[in-house]
């Protein structure tokens, strides 16, 4: 079970959190600090609030990034946070191309 | 562990019961199965706050929740909610389809909602990147839409922040009645929720929930399937449909384009973990690129599914529960719960503290599937 009552300590301001950690959603790392703060214990919670990594690059470039900073807000280990999940299609793909999965389309 | 009342699910409907309920200094708890907040259909759908198309049975849920909590709802839980009203469009393009938007229609307008049928011109006039295709279309105006996944977390960050306790990671497996009352939530975990009330929302997983205590409600997972595409420069803010109901969407805040899909094999899809089928999205870009053939170079970036509680008569089951004093079932959403989420934890808050119901629930009773 995972208690989101449970004590993070407080949000503390950072000299740095004005840096845009995603790149493709311009989001800060104070965003994501906040957020964490708000209850979003997850890197899916994250994503959704936020929309971290939801952009053209779905989270390529910033997703280690993310991972680290939410982490160390919560205090565990970032290998003990779940992974958000990927999904398709691989590439950002043309409604046009995508739309001719058929020979006849 | 105690609470007042606990609520088993996190979707948006748990998360807007517990808001309304932490907001009158009610002790409330909220168990999550998975690892994620709101995680069903709750951030899974197509943002539709719709009145049109409604069920007369739950259109006075919509309807109160448009005219009195939608407006507000960004400034109520400090979150952006992304709420338009700029009506809705359901699009048509044969007589097939207009018997069908007439029917619609027809029904709406005796309940009292503002929709009317138009002809293509004038839908070209409200939406001028329709194509020609489109022949009819209804015109609901009060109608609109709204960002679920910031809806869901706002209300629980809200609940939260009021001092409703959530706990993920924790499945309910068992209800347990004490002096003929539902009393108890066990957990797979072992552990044991005791609370005078227990609101019952966790999707259709609800059903074997409610087994426990001898209550059924006759609902099937039923996937619901979604694409999202990059951000372009603003071009409308109504909220579509189509008579066929291939897809619906409509363009959000940020740029992108959100539509569900319809490929009509959703409740035949594989059991487990919802996974987006192959054929779905590229059906869905043929039929949205037959109305609106200037999105045919925007960019999909992604795609999902998830599981809705979809009720033997497609509206949900909104009750107390006669012969289990404590429990009330807020379950079996077919699908069309976001819209109303706010009208709906208003009324469980209500329903929980014996209080009369801003809204009549008399035809959302758990009892009123009978054989025929």
């Amino acid at each position: 079970m995972n208690d989101r009552s449970r004590d993070i300590g407080e949000f503390v301001p950072q000299p740095d959190d004005d840096m845009i950690v995603c790149r493709c959603e311009e989001i800060t790392k104070g965003e994501i600090r906040r957020a964490v703060h708000d209850g979003m214990f997850t890197l899916t919670e994250i994503r959704r609030y936020l929309r971290t990594g939801m952009g053209l690059c779905q989270g390529q470039t910033c997703t280690k990034l993310v991972k680290a900073i939410v982490s160390r807000e919560l205090g565990v280990r970032p290998n003990e946070l779940e992974p958000a999940t990927g999904r398709a299609p691989m590439r950002p793909i043309e409604m046009k191309i995508l739309a001719k999965d058929k020979e006849d389309a | 562990m105690n609470s007042d009342v606990l609520i088993i699910g996190s979707g948006i409907i748990g998360c807007a019961a517990a808001y309304n309920l932490a907001k009158k200094g009610v002790k409330v708890t909220v168990i999550e199965a998975s690892s994620n907040i709101g995680n069903g259909g709750s951030v899974r759908n197509g943002g539709g706050v719709r009145q049109s198309g409604r069920d007369p049975r739950e259109l006075p849920l919509v309807m109160y929740a448009i005219k009195n909590i939608w407006p507000n709802l960004s400034e109520m839980l400090d979150t952006n909610v992304e709420y338009h009203q700029q009506g809705n469009l359901r699009l048509g393009s044969t007589e097939r389809h207009k018997q069908i938007l007439d029917g619609l229609t027809e029904r709406a307008v005796k309940c009292g909602l503002d929709v009317r049928m138009i002809d293509g011109k004038e839908a070209r006039e409200i939406n001028p990147y329709l194509s020609d295709a489109v022949t009819c279309a209804s015109w609901c105006p009060t109608d609109g839409h709204a960002n679920p996944l910031t809806a869901t977390m706002g209300y629980y960050k809200m609940a939260r922040r009021l001092g409703a306790h959530f706990i993920s990671d924790e499945k309910i497996v068992e209800l347990r009645k004490h002096k003929g009352a539902v009393r108890q939530a066990v957990a797979a975990s072992g552990n044991v929720y005791e609370a005078d009330r227990i609101i019952l929302a966790a999707g259709f997983e609800s059903r074997a929930i409610a087994n426990t205590v001898g209550i059924d409600v006759p609902m099937q997972p039923v996937l619901l399937e979604t694409l999202v595409t990059e951000a372009v420069p603003p071009m409308f803010w109504q909220m579509l449909g189509t008579a066929d109901a291939d897809f619906y969407g409509h363009q959000t805040d940020h740029g992108s384009f959100v539509f569900g899909l319809n490929s009509g094999l959703e409740p035949y899809a594989k059991p487990g973990k919802p996974v987006s089928s192959s054929i779905a999205a590229s059906a869905a870009c043929r039929g949205i690129m037959h109305y609106f053939p200037s999105l045919e170079g925007i960019k999909v970036v992604r795609t999902w599914a998830g599981w809705m509680d979809s009720c033997a008569d497609h509206v949900p089951v909104i009750s107390k529960v006669d012969e289990c004093p404590g429990l009330i079932l807020a379950c079996g959403f077919t699908g069309h719960g976001f819209g109303i989420s706010p009208a709906v934890g208003l009324v469980l808050s209500q329903l929980a503290c014996d209080e009369e119901t801003a809204v009549d629930l008399s035809a959302l009773r758990y009892d009123r599937f009978a054989a025929k």
